[in-house]
């Protein structure tokens, strides 16, 4: 018998929340990062955060993370407020993240890394612990066996699971953050450059599990990328960012031809060259 | 892995002996190690003695450098709060196995207080911290004289079993034995739980740690708690083994070699039992060379202490540039040949 | 506060703003290391120690008269410096700061010990290098070392913020540690530059522990003086010179005024509460710059 962890474990029973960010203004000294930026990433659908170098992107991420406070504006997590909550207690909210330079543990083994994603999920207290009490070994065994089942499965990392992250590839590290994140049990996933440096074949595998997390665990996804390809092909809906504003949100087919996009990637004459092809 | 070694559920993969082989080998060295004072001398009574207690310091400093990458340079000052602890203790009349932990608590308390500012600043910031919570500390050692006796020291009356007296090596053996492979249980226990990775995770990248739900206030504190804990019931020891103190005892050069024993052990329980061991070694083997090379160059005894300072500060280089995760990576290495034999790697 | 009590005030307040001047010189040490390499030299005390006893073995031992002296001692401390460099740092270089902060820390350990092995525990003096008859201003007795230290420290500061600001190598010190990698493309020799910041160091150091050495006396302790310093470093920001200057003063003043009124006792202790209470109030310094990390 597979001990259980304290709750519900089927995906469909957690299904994603909505965020959203509302008129988040963020500084840094006299630069203004984000101007009033506002946008909303709807439940369980994938949702796009898309812009030039230097846009913003990241500090977007981070400001819903929790490590920037906005000078102004809020932060939304369903129906919550959760601007003042601090960035650990976001974790326990369903926030889940990965980093653009991944950030793996490279002291623990890959399995050990993705164990650390239920670390909010884990009631047993130091004496239980220090003791390894029947308590503390049921919880960490209904642990392991959740993400063998839920995640390593899924991802197709359970040949490297004993591995030291830092023996791994460029694209498994990377896969094993996506496990990582995916262990919190998130309902809304954060992913900063999913498939940065990645090359074709890793990132259609990437966007597979992406679908895949989105379609089966009904996760609301935000994600940030350049990979134009993917972006238009898997998300729902797309937000634009240039020099820390929205310039642009709607579905991808129409933002790919809104000329202010055009404008922010390409410059002035892209747009005159489009104008004169259409 | 062993070869020939399978398993058929998570939980036997989680163990910490998870074959029958290492079962036997763990089973063979503790009796070895029980039988100790049947078989051993004096001087290795003596020392094994020293050794169990410098273990227990060095696993937790391991717990608070180690593992969560704290730099402490307060240690010998927690291992001197535990060591008055238990004489002001033992002095009235409290047993050993309420007085030790009391010392581990209340040096775990003073830990707590000693790493708040850790949770402000990092690295230099807290080596700084912690060096002037040892002045500070040790300043009290010297001065509260009611209290340590001050520049003289004091004693401490041995520790009482059933009103037994534990005079004696061997009866203190066991004492710190028993301690000593309780609490490295309690270590290696802690790492396979959520703690002790969390540990981990904030010594590596404390950012990742707060966005995956670890408090780093929390796990911070509860670093310098858990190793100020374990060096006040060393220091407990200490005491009950000498029977006497004096504050010179708790130099910041203690601070620095369990530093390096930690450096030239590495951060796993093996790293401490190894580091702790070698350490030992280190001045035990300067005091040899001295003692016989003082027959061509007298006055040699003096120069020991420095000695040992020079030897420590090369140690942690030497180890830092060519064996960064210490003698327990290089014993690891040795016994993955052994473990994968007969195949090579 | 009536008379008398208003000039001992001021007595140990003058004392302590101008011994500030030799912790400046120390804190200067360790800024210019940390500014230009990045790297935390937690054995800057130890390295001060080292060359205030090389010129005594030069001044008293070998009977050099000061000046030769010390240019003998700030060379030897210039190739510890450069041993330093290509021995501990330079393989150290890409592990993480905790591990090059321990392997500085023994470092310390080293040069303590070496000290101590070649002369001992014991308390030496060193004769005077600067005038000692004190100034006298109605009730306010200042010692002539004090002033003297003072001036010396006060000079080489200047002279250094200067070198920093015009001079060539000084510029391209400065490029080489706000982003090695670009400096060096544009020709900077960073190794040297590097080793260079190193030298200057070491040579700051050793004119403070002369100047301590001469003005009070020379052991082992010298090195504890480092600790005041540190509670400079940590008031002004690890990378200020600004701060350090600014810091020093006030650590200075805190430091005689205490001993003064507390006696010699206190002065083991009250640095050290100070660097606690500075590290709970405000961790960066005055001055210092709150490190914005970008993820």
């Amino acid at each position: 018998m597979t001990p259980e962890l304290s709750e519900s474990q089927r995906p469909s029973d957690w299904g994603g929340l909505s965020l959203s960010v509302e008129q988040v203004e963020l500084r840094f000294g006299g630069i203004r990062a984000l101007r009033g930026v506002s946008f909303a990433a709807r439940a369980g659908e994938i949702t796009a955060v898309i812009g030039p170098n230097g846009a913003g992107k990241t500090s977007v991420f981070n400001t819903i993370s929790g490590f920037y406070r906005p000078a102004s504006g809020r932060v939304l997590l369903g129906s919550d407020d959760i601007t003042d909550t601090p960035v650990y207690g976001r974790a326990g909210l369903g926030l889940a993240r990965t980093f653009q330079n991944i950030a793996l543990f490279h002291g623990l083994s890959v399995l050990e890394n993705i164990k650390l994603g239920g670390h909010h999920l884990m009631r047993s207290g130091l004496m239980s612990s220090l003791l390894y009490s029947k308590r503390a070994q049921n919880e960490e065994l209904a642990l392991r066996a959740e993400i063998e089942r839920r995640v390593i499965d899924f991802l197709e990392i359970d040949h490297i699971r004993h591995k030291p992250v830092d023996a791994l590839s460029y694209g498994l590290q990377k896969r094993v953050e996506l496990a990582r994140a995916l262990a919190m049990r998130p309902r809304v996933l954060l992913l900063d450059e999913p498939v940065a440096g990645m090359n074709r074949e890793e990132t259609e595998d990437m966007a597979r599990f992406i679908l895949d997390v989105q379609e089966d665990w009904g996760v609301t996804v935000l994600l940030v990328e350049h990979d134009m390809g993917m972006v238009m092909d898997i998300s729902s809906h797309v937000v634009v960012l240039n020099f820390g504003e929205v310039i642009a949100s709607g579905p991808p087919a129409e933002v790919r031809r809104h000329p202010e996009v055009i404008r922010a990637y390409l410059g002035a004459e892209a747009e005159v060259a489009e104008e004169a092809v259409a | 892995m062993r070869t020939g070694v399978f398993h058929e559920n998570f939980a036997a993969e989680e163990q910490l002996w998870d074959s029958s082989t290492a079962r036997r080998w763990m089973l063979a060295f503790t009796a070895a190690l029980f039988a100790l004072p049947l078989y051993g001398s004096d001087y290795v009574l003596a020392m094994t003695c020293i050794i169990g207690i410098h273990v227990i310091a060095t696993l937790g400093l391991n717990i608070t450098t180690g593992s969560t990458g704290q730099i402490s340079l307060a240690h010998a000052a927690f291992m001197g709060v535990g060591c008055y602890t238990v004489a002001w203790l033992a002095k009235h009349g409290i047993p050993f196995f309420i007085a030790l932990p009391a010392a581990g608590m209340l040096a775990a308390l003073i830990g707590v207080l000693v790493g708040l500012p850790s949770l402000r600043v990092k690295g230099l910031y807290l080596a700084i911290a912690t060096l002037a919570a040892h002045f500070i500390l040790t300043f009290i050692f010297r001065e509260w004289e009611p209290v340590t006796g001050g520049v003289q020291g004091t004693s401490i009356p041995r520790a009482r079993l059933f009103g037994f007296e534990l005079v004696g090596d061997r009866a203190n053996f066991y004492l710190i034995f028993g301690c000593a492979f309780l609490m490295a249980l309690a270590v290696r226990n802690l790492a396979r739980t959520h703690i002790g990775r969390a540990f981990i995770a904030v010594r590596d990248r404390d950012i990742s740690a707060e966005i995956l739900g670890v408090s780093l206030l929390r796990t911070k504190l509860l670093a310098f708690a858990l190793g100020a804990f374990y060096a006040g019931v060393a220091g407990g020891l200490l005491g009950y083994f000498y029977g006497s103190i004096t504050p010179e005892y708790f130099v910041l050069t203690l601070s620095i070699f369990y530093l390096a024993a930690i450096i030239v052990g590495g951060s796993t329980v093996l790293g401490s039992i190894l580091g702790a061991m070698f350490m030992t070694f280190v001045p035990e083997l300067l005091r040899l060379t001295s003692h016989v090379s003082s027959q061509w160059f007298p006055g040699i005894a003096a120069l020991l202490l420095p000695m040992g300072q020079i030897v420590f500060g090369v140690l942690i280089i030497v180890f830092l540039i060519f064996e960064p995760r210490g003698l327990s990576a290089v014993w690891a290495r040795v016994r993955r040949t052994f473990h994968v034999w007969p195949f090579k790697t | 506060m009536n008379a008398p009590a208003l000039y001992e005030l001021l007595e140990y307040s003058l004392i302590g703003l101008l011994s500030g001047g030799v912790l400046a010189l120390i804190a200067l040490s360790f800024v210019l290391v940390y500014k230009g390499t990045g790297v935390v030299n937690f054995a800057v005390g130890e390295v001060m120690m080292l060359g205030a006893y090389l010129y005594y073995t030069g001044n008293v031992l070998f009977g050099l008269s000061p000046v030769p002296a010390f240019v003998l001692s700030l060379l030897l401390i210039a190739l510890l410096a450069v041993l330093i460099e290509r021995l501990v740092l330079r393989p150290l270089a890409g592990q993480s700061a905790v591990s090059v902060l321990m392997a500085t820390i023994g470092m310390a350990s080293i040069l303590h010990g070496v000290v101590e092995s070649f002369w001992g525990s014991d308390t030496y003096s060193v004769p005077p290098l600067l005038p000692r008859r004190p100034l006298n201003f109605s009730e306010v007795m200042i010692p002539g070392t004090a002033i003297g230290n003072f001036a010396v420290a006060a000079a080489l500061i200047i002279a250094f913020i200067l070198f920093f600001r015009y001079s060539k190598t000084g510029i391209a010190m400065r490029a080489t540690a706000s982003d090695p990698v670009t400096a060096c493309t544009l020709g900077i020799n960073i190794r040297f530059a590097q080793r260079l910041t190193w030298v200057l160091s070491g040579g700051v150091g050793t004119v403070a522990g002369v100047l301590i050495a001469s003005s009070a006396n020379l052991s082992p302790l010298l090195a504890a003086a480092a600790l005041s310093a540190f509670a400079v470093i940590i008031l002004g920001g690890l990378d200020s010179i600004l701060g350090a200057i600014v810091a020093s003063l006030i650590i200075g003043w805190i430091d005689a005024v205490t001993a003064g009124y507390l006696g010699g006792k206190a002065r083991d202790v009250v640095p050290y509460v100070v660097v606690l209470a500075i590290l709970v109030v405000r961790p960066y310094g005055i001055f210092g710059t709150r490190t914005i990390e970008r993820l």
